[in-house]
């Protein structure tokens, strides 16, 4: 399966250039950017670990790019994500989430269906 | 003026016009577009409404005196004319005249008797500015557009839907495979449509049973959050909160109501959605019935600042492009009245006052019908990033399926917010970028094929007085 979570899983895998380009984006904004890793994506796993703190007032999105980098080069069988975070008054939550690496075969879920007195079946 | 004399006094005499009148900080405003009858003057008309729509009635009462009545008194403290024969009159009510957190309340003093005035030929509510004292009076969303996006953990691009057609007739089963591969394909929410309730083809139970089924094997295929807005509009509030509490433990993340349930009813659905973690959908079904006409009505940037106010977490708002009324400039307004911490006073947008909502969070506006892949571009340039772009017909109608027709719309999304990210002009580049990105996606591609130069070019007939040509 590919798990299809963060704003660009439906486009082929994003190049460093297309990564850099978002987190230019990200740091107009004045967005914080974060790299954060698992390997459990599970829709309900919220708190992905996080790689360092995230780069807050980036001047140089280069930084950012080479986080990325350094967490994919120490976990090159998980997911990898970049976070990019609006602390803004009204906001003050994720403002654009993607995935910046997968592992070659992604494991998939089983729904545990669970019984609610009609049709569903425990299984 | 003598308040005694009996018989038929004229309103704006006493008191209920009152152009040096200085509106406070806490008043109620409200503008109200009054086309008089041949012969009554516009201050005339726009004190009757103003008094209509508070203390008077059509002759003095001696009662009035045991009142600080100047108090109580809405006054019409300027009158324009915008069109021939045609005025807009700016009335304050003052804050002591409404119940704490109640639309019905409101709902029954300002468009209560007021409309069928023999005095005024057509009127409309065009605006309220809600005072920031009385907005917090009111629940507000029940989690809101932030909140929203935390549950379902998606961020940075519009959420997908669509509308399970055909709207009427599908046996269960059958209308849960459609969500199921809508879901699949890439979508992040099915809808039910206003109509769908529970009847003899479907009754209720067995559509959230089925449509549950299938929102959770989508979850399993994609390890995304999906969901379906069960539609529990009914006869009764009894049989609202019993569909509701059912698909809370079915696990909906979402479920549904119609504006033609009442204001009540979605105020006691809306605290039934923030006491239960559920999002609360609103569908504003039978809007138009009164929100569509210029000269005659409530506009629905009223509807919009009241279903915010009681706490609704999705509302209709109108798709500019698609297939429904919506005038550009008018819709913005709209869109702001819903997301924005405040909206400032717009002619070209139509927003008649300052709106401050606080710390109220933003309602979800969600665009509907006639919408398909080939106007992505369109739709995120006009409406941004906080919306739910529905897909009916642009997602079942595909060619190569429902799933494929929804990818077709996840990949046109995400290539548009990619881009514009990129800071690529999407107006200028929009469909180049819908043709690129067609390249690695045959379902974006069919779709490009079968819905390219579909679009519906009306004439709006609700444009603002101050939009610019």
């Amino acid at each position: 399966m590919r798990v299809t979570q963060g704003t660009f899983s439906y486009l082929p895998d994003l190049t460093d250039n297309e990564i850099l380009a978002q987190i230019e984006y990200a740091a107009d904004q004045g967005w914080a950017v974060g790299v954060e890793h698992t390997d459990d994506p599970h829709p309900r796993n919220v708190y992905w670990d996080m790689w360092g703190l995230p780069l807050f007032d980036l001047v140089e999105p280069g930084l950012a790019l080479d986080k990325v980098n350094a967490c994919r080069a120490a976990n090159p069988a998980s997911y990898v994500r970049v976070t990019a975070y609006d602390a803004s008054l009204g906001r003050q939550t994720t403002a654009l989430s993607f995935i910046v690496q997968r592992p070659a075969v992604e494991p998939s879920f089983v729904l545990d269906r669970t019984d609610e007195g009609g049709f569903t079946l425990r299984l | 003026m003598d308040r005694l004399s009996s018989g038929v006094i004229p309103y704006a005499k006493l008191g209920y016009h009152d152009p040096d009148y200085e509106p406070k900080d806490t008043d109620v405003l409200c503008a109200f577009r009054v086309t008089p009858q041949p012969g009554v003057a516009p201050e005339e008309a726009a004190a009757a409404v103003a008094g209509e729509s508070s203390t008077a009635t059509w002759t003095v009462v001696w009662t009035d005196r045991l009142t600080a009545y100047d108090h109580y008194q809405a006054k019409a403290y300027r009158v324009e004319e915008v069109r021939p024969g045609e005025y807009i009159a700016y009335i304050a009510y003052d804050i002591d005249l409404f119940e704490e957190g109640s639309i019905p309340n409101v709902a029954s003093s300002i468009i209560g008797n007021v409309f069928g005035f023999k005095a005024v030929k057509a009127l409309r509510l065009e605006d309220m500015r809600i005072p920031l004292a009385y907005a917090k009076t009111f629940q507000g969303p029940a989690h809101g557009i932030v909140m929203e996006r935390e549950l379902l953990g998606k961020y940075g691009r519009p959420l997908l839907g669509a509308t399970v057609k055909p709207k009427l007739g599908l046996s269960a089963r059958n209308y849960g495979r459609v969500v199921f591969d809508a879901l699949r394909g890439g979508l992040d929410f099915t809808k039910d449509d206003e109509n769908i309730n529970s009847q003899p083809f479907m009754r209720w139970r067995d559509r959230f049973q089925f449509v549950m089924e299938a929102v959770n094997r989508a979850s399993e295929r994609t390890g995304e959050i999906k969901g379906h807005y069960l539609n529990c509009t009914a006869a009764t509030m009894e049989q609202m909160y019993e569909r509701a509490d059912y698909a809370k433990r079915l696990g909906s993340p979402i479920i549904m109501i119609d504006l033609t349930v009442g204001f009540t009813a979605m105020g006691s659905m809306a605290r039934w959605a923030r006491d239960n973690g559920v999002l609360l959908h609103l569908h504003r079904a039978g809007h138009s019935t009164y929100t569509r006409q210029k000269n005659h009505g409530v506009s629905f940037r009223v509807i919009a600042k009241w279903s915010r106010l009681l706490g609704v977490d999705h509302i209709h708002a109108g798709t500019i492009v698609g297939k429904l009324e919506g005038d550009a400039a008018t819709t913005k307004g709209y869109y702001d009245t819903c997301r924005d911490p405040s909206t400032p006073a717009s002619a070209a947008y139509g927003l008649y006052f300052d709106q401050d909502w606080g710390s109220i969070p933003g309602v979800m506006p969600v665009a509907s019908g006639g919408i398909h892949a080939a106007q992505m571009h369109s739709l995120v340039h006009h409406l941004g990033e906080d919306v739910v772009l529905q897909f009916g017909g642009g997602t079942i109608g595909h060619p190569m399926g429902v799933a494929a027709g929804a990818t077709g719309n996840r990949v046109a999304l995400e290539a548009v917010i990619q881009a514009r990210n990129e800071g690529r002009d999407l107006v200028a580049e929009g469909p180049a970028v819908l043709k690129a990105a067609a390249r690695h996606s045959p379902e974006l591609a069919a779709a490009l094929t079968t819905w390219g130069d579909v679009e519906f070019a009306f004439e709006s007939t609700d444009r603002p007085d101050g939009a610019s040509e």
